[in-house]
């Protein structure tokens, strides 16, 4: 599938009708979504074929793309329901199969390491201090191959850092910084739309060194 | 919820050492097709909890599958195990229902395929 069709689909999905900030919900647009995708598949070969999980997924467009280009099974797991529902419908309009998981990502019990990627754009911790980290410290402790993750670029430096240090990863690489424009959805926005810069990062997990295939 | 997915989540209340697998109530069952993977069923299946896994086959209704792990080399001649295999691990889906707890034996609901194991207060 090429990129513009990717984000083409990606751009028919439905959003939150009525985002929670304390979740600190803003849609992933389709077009960081179909890059995050497409560069996991294209330059590193982590979706097709492989198990995908999407933290936070929100209204599934992560999970979506990556059930696009041909992940075997894709899991979405998010704390709200309302976001779920329409998750579950966003699959079924493209007949895509994601399971669904209700879960608050920091306390996620998980076996074993049989993700191969997971995918997030997890809260900046702009609402709950140190919830992105968390997700991190999950994901890199669930995935075997490889986790893609959006932070704050004004974060880069500190994320390197705690993550090689404290959070099990073997290699944190910024691939490219994106603009994510944060439409006005919350009251205590003054101005329209924000551009913030954000880095796309890739993370490889220590313990994916030993493959067992 | 298909059982790859049950394959891999566990309960992690507070103080509860062994939170995997979580036994399954039936409601309702639902199979949708899957076109099937042979390299996918190749990789995964040296990851897969088979006790875990044929256990939930079962109670979910499908008894096609051995009770012990076979051995790898089915997966490279016998097409009747693979297809049966990735059956069980990607066509059933837990529609309606309930994950429970191993060691507590509390219900997390599973709603339009949907498990919800958000923890109580008390419990993280």
């Amino acid at each position: 599938m090429k990129l513009k069709q990717l984000e083409t689909l990606l751009g028919d999905l439905q959003q939150f009708t009525t985002p929670k900030v304390e979740l600190e919900q803003y849609p992933t647009g389709p077009h960081i979504a179909s890059r995050l995708l497409y560069t996991a598949e294209n330059s590193f070969d982590d979706i097709s074929n492989k198990v995908v999980a999407d933290f936070g997924c929100g209204c599934g467009t992560l999970g979506a793309a990556a059930a696009l280009l041909g992940a075997e099974l894709v899991i979405g797991i998010d704390i709200d329901p309302q976001s779920l529902e329409i998750a579950s419908m966003n699959a079924e309009d493209l007949e895509l199969d994601i399971d669904f998981v209700q879960c608050d990502i920091s306390n996620l019990g998980w076996r074993g390491q049989i993700v191969d990627t997971v995918v997030m754009n997890p809260p900046f911790g702009t609402r709950k201090k140190g919830i992105d980290m968390d997700f991190l410290f999950v994901a890199l402790k669930v995935a075997s191959q490889a986790v893609y993750s959006l932070h704050k670029t004004s974060t880069r430096d500190y994320i390197k850092r705690t993550s090689l240090r404290d959070l099990n990863a073997s290699s944190a690489e910024v691939l490219c910084e994106l603009r994510f424009d944060v439409p006005q959805l919350y009251k205590f926005h003054k101005k329209k739309e924000v551009d913030i810069a954000v880095d796309l990062w890739r993370f490889v997990p220590k313990r994916s060194q030993v493959k067992d295939n | 919820m298909r059982l790859l997915t049950h394959n891999m989540l566990s309960s992690n209340i507070k103080g509860v050492t062994k939170g995997f697998p979580l036994k399954i109530e039936v409601e309702k069952v639902v199979e949708k097709q899957v076109e099937i993977n042979h390299d996918f069923l190749r990789n995964i299946f040296p990851k897969i909890d088979w006790k875990a896994f044929s256990d939930a086959a079962r109670t979910m209704g499908y008894v096609e599958l051995p009770e012990q792990a076979p051995d790898p080399s089915v997966l490279e001649s016998d097409l009747d195990f693979l297809t049966k295999f990735h059956h069980a691990l990607l066509e059933l889906h837990l529609e309606e229902g309930a994950l429970v707890c191993p060691e507590t034996g509390r219900k997390f609901p599973v709603n339009k395929g949907i498990p919800n194991m958000l923890l109580h207060e008390d419990e993280v």
